[in-house]
């Protein structure tokens, strides 16, 4: 039988699709969200005040900058700062594999909010011994204490992913490079960094977010970030679009960079693509 | 060393029982709303994994929404957002009337729907490592759908689930943390009276750390307990 007796063979009808219950329900709970998404496009229009925007747009603007800025800058001093805790958790000499399990359980265990308290208002308890070490410039910025509270408390994210990462590396890459008669030093960068690079790219994507998510506490330590441009509108019009603005502006950051880690994993990985 | 253990004890001149207090509205809060985030998680999931289109794009923009945005601003979106739109739908009918929004029960929704969008990941994945063989079986010895998903699903998908979802309940008991800043006597705003009238910063967002780590720990007590318990009957390889 050739290929084109088969090809006209009748094909039985595709199936009518019916409207089951779960599909009268999808539709239902889409038309709420699109109901919803109108709303607020509605109130955003109904509320729309040409010298409220052009007021408080470029507070927003350098909201968006702080915000930025102090994820950046401690996402690398946190990824620095967790290269030795990784190792320490990897040691099998006590001496400092405790100290690094108890930084990590310790900065993961406690909320981000009460971290950034302990370092913004509980080290202006010892303002006399700071003054006398000439550090008191450093901790009396809100600025300051909070970089320095989302440093160690993201260090620790990040020396979990790294260990987790590296550890991932089966045991035969190492063997397999040591037969080979490389040395350790070049058997981490060149075999095990590149594949622990791969695991480690989604948690490290993740970490990032919820840095961004979690820097919004700094408003409370009077840091005018987004949140905290965003608080202080609110308080000044009692307008509620100032909030759905942030909203709007924490959304587009967010999704950007998850596409953008999605994007680079797809990228790196295709070699593995069957 | 005296003056410290007078600050912290039960006494009048001591904060042990507010904060007690606010460890006791740390743990409500957190026990009220895991039970809500599971639940809605895990419808949220079933959407995610149904045929029809539109279900699952419904799910996904819940997730998407919820997962995207802080969870300090979730919470003051729930907070004065239900406000203003309760008080205007009120309006409507009564001119007089003012409405209050709970803390307890804005800080509970806004806690639930954050854990629920991440909830319905966990559960999604659970659901994927589930054979499909698992529901024909039970199909063919002639369970209903419901039966098939309580007595062969469900106990396989806590078991995967679980390390997850205890993930997940370590975040939710810090995330509570975010409740003082709407007015809620929590752990963190007992302490910072405390702190404020004392003078003790350090000692006092110290006891507040200490008593986040103390809850991890029972929590993980408690977590491995349940893992013992949901894998008694998992197969020994």
């Amino acid at each position: 039988m050739s290929s084109d007796t088969v090809s006209a063979v009748d094909r039985p009808p595709p199936m009518a699709r019916v409207w089951t219950r779960e599909r009268v329900l999808g539709h239902v709970l889409m038309a709420i969200w699109i109901a919803l998404g109108a709303g607020i496009v509605l109130f955003l229009v109904q509320s729309w005040k040409p010298d409220l925007i052009y007021r408080y747009a470029p507070a927003y603007l350098s909201g968006l900058r702080v915000t930025i800025t102090l994820v950046l800058l401690s996402i690398v001093l946190g990824a620095v700062l967790s290269v030795p805790i990784a190792l320490g958790r990897m040691s099998k000499n006590p001496l400092f594999a405790w100290p690094a399990y108890a930084y990590v359980y310790f900065f993961r265990g406690t909320p981000l909010l009460a971290q950034t308290f302990l370092v913004y208002y509980g080290l202006g308890t010892f303002r006399p011994e700071l003054q006398a070490v000439g550090l008191w410039t450093f901790f009396r910025e809100a600025w300051y204490c909070a970089v320095l509270a989302f440093t160690l408390n993201t260090a620790a994210y990040q020396a979990e992913i790294l260990r987790g990462a590296i550890q991932s590396v089966p045991r035969g890459q190492w063997e397999g490079a040591a037969s080979l008669g490389l040395h350790k030093w070049l058997t981490f960068r060149k075999i095990i960094l590149p594949q622990a690079f791969i695991v480690a790219l989604r948690p490290y994507g993740n970490e990032i977010i919820l840095m961004i998510k979690g820097s919004a506490i700094v408003a409370i330590i009077t840091v005018y970030d987004l949140m905290g441009e965003t608080r202080r509108a609110f308080s000044r019009t009692f307008d509620f679009q100032t909030y759905i603005w942030a909203a709007v502006i924490y959304l587009a950051l967010v999704e950007t960079l998850r596409n953008a880690v999605e994007w680079i994993e797809k990228r790196l990985t295709r070699h593995l693509k069957r | 060393m005296d003056s410290t253990l007078v600050l912290l004890g039960f006494g009048p001149q001591g904060w042990g029982d507010e904060i007690a207090s606010g460890v006791f509205i740390t743990v409500t809060l957190s026990l009220a709303t895991l039970p809500l985030g599971l639940a809605v998680g895990f419808f949220i999931a079933l959407g995610k994994l149904s045929p029809e289109p539109s279900m699952r794009l419904a799910a996904n923009v819940y997730t998407t929404l919820f997962r995207g945005l802080p969870e300090l601003l979730t919470l003051f979106l729930v907070y004065y957002g239900a406000q203003i739109g309760l008080q205007r739908l009120v309006k409507l009918f009564d001119e007089t009337a003012n409405i209050e929004i709970n803390s307890f029960i804005a800080g509970m929704v806004a806690l639930g729907v954050v854990f629920s969008s991440y909830a319905s990941e966990v559960f999604l994945s659970a659901f994927r490592a589930i054979p499909q063989g698992q529901y024909e079986g039970g199909y063919a010895i002639g369970l209903t759908r419901w039966q098939t998903m309580r007595l062969v699903v469900l106990p396989q998908l806590i078991r995967i689930a679980l390390p997850g979802l205890s993930n997940l309940w370590l975040i939710l008991l810090k995330d509570t943390a975010l409740v003082s800043v709407i007015g809620l006597s929590d752990i963190i705003r007992q302490t910072g009276i405390a702190a404020r009238v004392t003078k003790e910063a350090f000692l006092f967002f110290g006891i507040a750390c200490l008593l986040y780590v103390i809850l991890a720990i029972l929590s993980s007590v408690a977590i491995s307990a349940i893992e013992r318990w949901s894998n008694r009957a998992a197969v020994v390889r």
